[in-house]
Order: C-alpha cells, then sequence, then structure tokens
C-alpha cells in the first residue's frame, strides 16, 4: 500500500466515523441545540476528512478543486442551516 | 481500495440512515429537518466515495449540485416556522 | 461491497417511501419525502444513469423539497379537520388493492423484459457522431427524440400555467406568492447574497459540460430557479407580476426557438426537427441556450406559487 492510498485509508476513516459521532449526538444528546451541535460535526469534519482523503485519489488540479468546492459549499450551507434550525428550535421551544 | 472505498460509502450511509430515527421519533420539526440534512450531507460523501471507487467522474457534478441545494429544505422550514405574515385574504378556502 | 451497497439502498429507499405514505403529520412526511430524493438520487448513481441522479439532486434535493415544506406549513391549519374527514375502511382497502395491482403488473413488466432487454442504445452509438455532440443523452434529447423534449419543455409551461389559475380574479396578472420579508443583516439574507453568485457559475458549468458529460439545461435551469428562489425568500428580489410581457416573452422564447429551429428544418433537411448536415452541434447548443432562462423562469414561477397580490 502506497502512502497515498495510507492517507486516504486514515482520512476516510476518520471522516467515517465523525458521520458516526454526528448520527449518535442526534440520536442520543438531549435536546435541540445539542443535536445540532452533533450535527455540524458530521457536515464540517467528517465530509472535511473524506474530501481531504480522496484528493490524493482525483486526476489533476481541477478536480481537487472541484471537491474543495464541494465541501467549502457544504460548510456555508451547514453554517446558515444551523443557525436558521437554531432559531426555529428556540423560538418553537422543547417540546419532548 | 474501492472495495475499501465503497465500503466506507456503505458505512457513512448506513451512519445517516440511523439518524433518521429522528424523522420518525421527532420529538420537533427541527429534529426532522436536522435528520434531513444529515442524510444530505451523507449523501454527498456517498457520491463522492463511490465516484473515487468506480472513476465516474460525472457523479462528482451530483454531489457538487447536492451541496448547492443542500440548505434549500432547510431554508424552507425556515421560513415556515418564523411564519410569512398571514395572508390577510380569504381565498384560502 | 458494490452488492451490500445496492442493498442497503434499496431498503432505505423502499422504508423511506413506506415512511411517506404512512407518516401521519404533512412535515414529518415530507421529511421523508425529501430523504427519499437525495437517497433516490444516489440509486441513479448506482444505476450508471448520472443524468438522471444530476435531474433527481436538482428537483428532488432542491426545489421539490422547498416547495413541499412550504406546502405542508400552508396546510397546517387544515391537518386536524382534513385528518377528521379519514376515509372509511372500506375505501382505503380498495386504494390499497389498486395500488397492489398496480405494483404487480409493474412488476411483472420488468420481470417479463427478455434478455437481455430491448435496446437502442447501440443504435445510438452509431449514429452519434452526426450530431456533434459526446453525451448520448442529449444527443437522444434533442436530435434522436427532439420532439419529446420539445413536449416536455411545453409540459413546464403547461405546469405553470396550472399554478397560475389558482389565482383569485382580484390579483390575476399580478405578483406571485406573499411578500417575503427577512432581515437584511440577517443569516438568511446573507446566505441569499454569497450562494446565487456561485450557484449561476455551478449552473452554467452543469449546463455547458452537458454537451459531453451528463448534465444539460434542465439540471442547469432547475440550479437557476432554486438560485432565484432564495433571493425571492430572503426579501432581496420579488416575483415579477405575472402580466408583464418580459415575463410572457421569456416563458415561450425557448419552444419558440425550438419549433423555429423544427420548422426551419422542413426546409433545409426534409422534415420537421431534422438538423441540416454539419449545422446539428450549433442547432443543438442554440435550443439549450434558449431554452435554459424559458425552463429556469417557468420553474421558478411554479415554485413562487399563483398570483396571490394585485398589481396597485
Amino acid at each position: 500500500m502506497s502512502l497515498a492510498d495510507l492517507f486516504t485509508v486514515v482520512a476516510v476513516s476518520a471522516g467515517a466515523f465523525f458521520f458516526l459521532a454526528g448520527s449518535v449526538g442526534l440520536l442520543r444528546f438531549p435536546d435541540a441545540l445539542a443535536r445540532l451541535h452533533a450535527l455540524t460535526k458530521a457536515d464540517n469534519l467528517g465530509l472535511g476528512l473524506v474530501v481531504l482523503g480522496l484528493l490524493p485519489r482525483v486526476d489533476g488540479l481541477l478536480g481537487a478543486l472541484k471537491l474543495v468546492a464541494i465541501w467549502a459549499l457544504v460548510l456555508l450551507a451547514s453554517g446558515a442551516v444551523s443557525q436558521l434550525v437554531a432559531r426555529v428550535a428556540r423560538r418553537t421551544g422543547p417540546r419532548a | 481500495m474501492a472495495e475499501f472505498l465503497l465500503g466506507a460509502a456503505l458505512f457513512v450511509l448506513a451512519m445517516v440512515a440511523l439518524g433518521l430515527a429522528r424523522v420518525v421519533r421527532g420529538p420537533g420539526d427541527a429534529e426532522r429537518m436536522m435528520a434531513a440534512q444529515l442524510l444530505g450531507t451523507g449523501g454527498i460523501a456517498v457520491a463522492l466515495l463511490v465516484s473515487a471507487a468506480t472513476g465516474v467522474g460525472a457523479t462528482v457534478d451530483v454531489a457538487l449540485t447536492l451541496a448547492l441545494l443542500a440548505a434549500f429544505a432547510s431554508v424552507a422550514f425556515y421560513k415556515s416556522a418564523t411564519g410569512a405574515p398571514p395572508d390577510d385574504a380569504g381565498d384560502r378556502g | 461491497m458494490i452488492a451490500a451497497l445496492n442493498a442497503a439502498l434499496a431498503v432505505l429507499v423502499l422504508a423511506l417511501a413506506v415512511w411517506t405514505v404512512a407518516a401521519r403529520s404533512t412535515f414529518a412526511a415530507t421529511v421523508g419525502f425529501v430523504a427519499y430524493g437525495l437517497v433516490l438520487t444516489l440509486v441513479w448513481v448506482q444505476l450508471q444513469g448520472v443524468d438522471i441522479a444530476l435531474t433527481e439532486g436538482a428537483i428532488g434535493g432542491g426545489l421539490t423539497g422547498a416547495m413541499l415544506v412550504a406546502a405542508a406549513a400552508r396546510l397546517r391549519d387544515t391537518e386536524a379537520s382534513a385528518r377528521a374527514e379519514r376515509p372509511g375502511l372500506a375505501l382505503r382497502i380498495a386504494a390499497a388493492c389498486v395500488a397492489a395491482c398496480v405494483t404487480a403488473a409493474l412488476a411483472y413488466a420488468i420481470l417479463a423484459l427478455p434478455e437481455p432487454a430491448p435496446t437502442l442504445a447501440h443504435l445510438t452509438a452509431d449514429n452519434i457522431a452526426s450530431t456533434g455532440v459526446a453525451n448520448p443523452i442529449t444527443a437522444v434529447l434533442i436530435a434522436f427524440r427532439a420532439m419529446d423534449t420539445l413536449l416536455e419543455a411545453i409540459v413546464v409551461l403547461f405546469a405553470m400555467i396550472g399554478v397560475w389559475s389558482l389565482a383569485p380574479d382580484r390579483a390575476w396578472g399580478g405578483r406571485p406568492g406573499q411578500p417575503h420579508h427577512a432581515d437584511p443583516d440577517g443569516i438568511l439574507a446573507w446566505f441569499a447574497r454569497v450562494l446565487p453568485p456561485i450557484g449561476i457559475v455551478v449552473a452554467i458549468y452543469i449546463f455547458w459540460v452537458g454537451a459531453d458529460e451528463p448534465g444539460g439545461k434542465f439540471q442547469a435551469a432547475t440550479i437557476l430557479a432554486a438560485m432565484w428562489m432564495l433571493a425571492v425568500v430572503a426579501g432581496l428580489a420579488d416575483a415579477p407580476p405575472v402580466s408583464r410581457t418580459w415575463v410572457r416573452l421569456a416563458l415561450v422564447g425557448g419552444a419558440v426557438v425550438f419549433l423555429a429551429v423544427g420548422a426551419a428544418g422542413v426546409v433545409t433537411a426534409g422534415a420537421f426537427l431534422a438538423y441540416p448536415d454539419g449545422y446539428a452541434k450549433l442547432l443543438i447548443k442554440l435550443i439549450e441556450w434558449a431554452l435554459l432562462p424559458s425552463i429556469a423562469l417557468a420553474l421558478a414561477l411554479i415554485m413562487a406559487g399563483a398570483p396571490e397580490r394585485p398589481e396597485r
């Protein structure tokens, strides 16, 4: 296994772990804001590490840029969405 | 390597599918929206991993489209929950 | 491993479909449907239908999701009374039987397909060089089955007319939907300022690669419509009154160009919607360029809803 492959395996595995963490947090955390906190870990770190791990496997600078752009778009969306959903959650209050 | 990437895709898919239990359990609509949001991000990761495993480059464009539109359902959710001003007209039946 | 991934996708898509039908709350069902659209996108990727995956991702993940969430919110007030009018057991059993019969017929049709399934793929592959485009889907849509695509472009217009027909008389010709207000310094307004420029670039990219790779006008138009809707719901832009001449012209422009090229084909190439030798790619691109703004505007106006605000 080459060094690049090893890097891919480590980074993608770490990314997959954060998806696990995001799901477990979403299911186990006690209130809406804490669950939101778990969700953003999957968005930011999970996808970020998966993208990082795939970078050595794309051909050309453009392919790499596209991957990074996808991550940046998700970061943008995730940041905006967590703000918006948090406002709704705060307004409607805990209804558990 | 392709097998590893597909395995990772399967794992991510299983994880975000687990999160969908929040769609069923709620309790609030905010939680349901979060689960859909998590599935969206996971879907992007799955598409990227599958693209790297199969070598179909166009799949990355699918992920790009999903990433661009990832926030739309949540934006609509925010708009509807915080309420457009109630309309004065009585033509809603 | 690929079989396990496919199996997981199949289980997930079925589970979400069942949830969408069975959920009692309209909003819970809607979220199920949004998730269903996302998983379906991945299913199309696995079926090697990347063009369809792009469309499903843009329509299912973006437009329909936002539209249904808004619709669910609008129906919230009437949900209790709608639930009270639950149809009787006999009617529900009858509906289940009809649905089961349709499913069984579809399943039989799939299973009864001869092996290998009948296909025109080799005909497309043999003749694609004459069109000058490299993406077989684009070649089929605009060259070999141009009539279908023409009618599809018109169907989008019909859908929009259907939405407009819900307008109350006093609002006819006015602006669609309710006015949107948002804090101009808020996160939504910020997001609606940052995302559309990126979205326009991505839409043009998806449109451009459509000649050679999966992509094309419909997916690009969906993205453009979504970007415009984002600006509208953030209160940064407003939908135009539907009586404006430029709106009407822009809506029919794509279909008119398509028809004009088709009619010109009668003279130059001997058949309706035929392209003269050597000009196929140019004309295909011309049609796609003309359809892009028309479809984008029609989709955006479908999203915006029926005219509700009379022009004063």
